[in-house]
């Protein structure tokens, strides 16, 4: 029965060791997909490379539909799985900030790492500017902590929002997902720019 | 590597994350460890009394010891060894050839300042708030996902010539 590590009490050392291994899948899948580089990276919001999309959303359904059948074998105890707490401000306003820093930055947090690990000094320097605005953050919390606070809904769904089932909302998912591949396909024949994709 | 089988790869991860833990992948939450532990040793009391610092800090459990720490460091670990296998190692600033070196790396800082900056406020990264929220079928997730994505399409135009 999982989720394992929260059941069955195990060994703090092996709990790391375990984040560590995760971690290196999670590196290896990153590096592998092309997330080291940023202008593959941003090439999603010109179009001429949509990887990030196709990543991100076969990522997202491999896990949601693994999650939906072990929930369904009775494999995993879900009261125990963290649902993310929705506050709807905080959740939109973060969104918009992160947005902006992704198309002039190029990476997020994740690929960052990545990109850094193989050298790229771009990634090194958005590294430490991230550190710069999390610690801006903690200094200024008190300015935004009612903003960060106020409309709290909980660990709630969008398959409990929208009232449908867990599968009929994978479903729909995977239907949007497909649908934003084709698009992706697209676009990358549409605005392809081999001069960049050539060399990434 | 093929995306789509990067995906498949990436996702199985994440449920396997899931699995032993009953908590997805995460990144900005590590070096919120770092800035955490950092302001805790250089001004402990300064640290203690923060309403943002002091939650991280709590029962005297030091902040380092963190699932994502040891997690993130793997990313390290497998981004190296990707990049050997597929033979990307190389010191190097990726720009396009309109903007300098110079640019890139300002524009790299001060987008990564706005990115953790919003990590916190969004309550997790990518990562941590938008992939693994969406694995849960969270309205949170899906929301964060929407905001930044929609969002670097709305700015896109504006910062082309970084890009493009």
């Amino acid at each position: 029965m999982g989720p394992i590590i929260p059941i069955y009490e195990i060994s703090q050392e092996l709990n790391f060791l375990l984040a560590f291994v995760i971690g290196i899948g999670f590196g290896f899948a990153l590096e592998q997909a092309g997330f080291s580089s940023s202008r593959k990276l941003a090439g999603m919001f010109y179009g001429y490379d949509t990887t990030v999309l196709k990543v991100f959303f076969t990522a997202a359904i491999v896990a949601m539909v693994g999650i939906l059948f072990l929930n369904y074998f009775e494999m995993m105890d879900m009261s125990i799985v963290y649902v993310n707490e929705y506050y709807i401000d905080s959740a939109i306003i973060g969104g918009v900030i992160m947005g902006i820093g992704f198309i002039i930055g190029g990476f997020c947090p994740g690929t960052s790492v990545c990109a850094a690990a193989i050298g790229k000094l771009d990634a090194l320097a958005y590294l430490g500017g991230s550190l710069i605005g999390i610690f801006l953050f903690g200094e200024t919390y008190p300015l935004w902590k009612d903003i960060y606070m106020q409309n709290y809904l909980g660990g709630i769904k969008l398959s409990t929002t929208l009232g449908l089932s867990d599968g009929l909302m994978v479903l729909l998912v995977i239907v949007a997902a497909v649908v934003m591949f084709w698009v992706g396909e697209w676009a990358e024949k549409r605005f392809r720019r081999p001069d960049i994709t050539k060399n990434l | 590597m093929n995306p789509y089988l990067a995906g498949i790869i990436l996702g199985l991860v994440l449920l396997l994350s899931f699995y032993l833990t009953g908590r997805g992948l995460g990144a900005s939450g590590a070096m919120k460890s770092v800035v955490v532990t950092t302001i805790e040793s250089v001004a402990h009391t300064k640290a203690e009394e923060s309403g943002f610092y002091a939650k991280y800090i709590d029962e005297g459990e030091h902040p380092m010891n963190n699932w994502l720490v040891f997690q993130v460091l793997g990313v390290v670990v497998g981004g190296f060894l990707s990049g050997a296998l597929s033979g990307r190692l190389s010191i190097k600033t990726e720009h396009t050839p309109n903007i300098t070196k110079r640019r890139r790396i300002i524009m790299a800082v001060l987008g990564g300042a706005l990115f953790g900056f919003g990590s916190q406020f969004g309550r997790g990264c990518t990562s941590g708030a938008a992939l693994s929220g969406m694995a849960t079928l969270s309205l949170a997730g899906f929301v964060t996902m929407i905001a930044i994505f929609g969002t670097a399409y709305l700015f896109a135009y504006f910062f082309r010539k970084n890009w493009i």
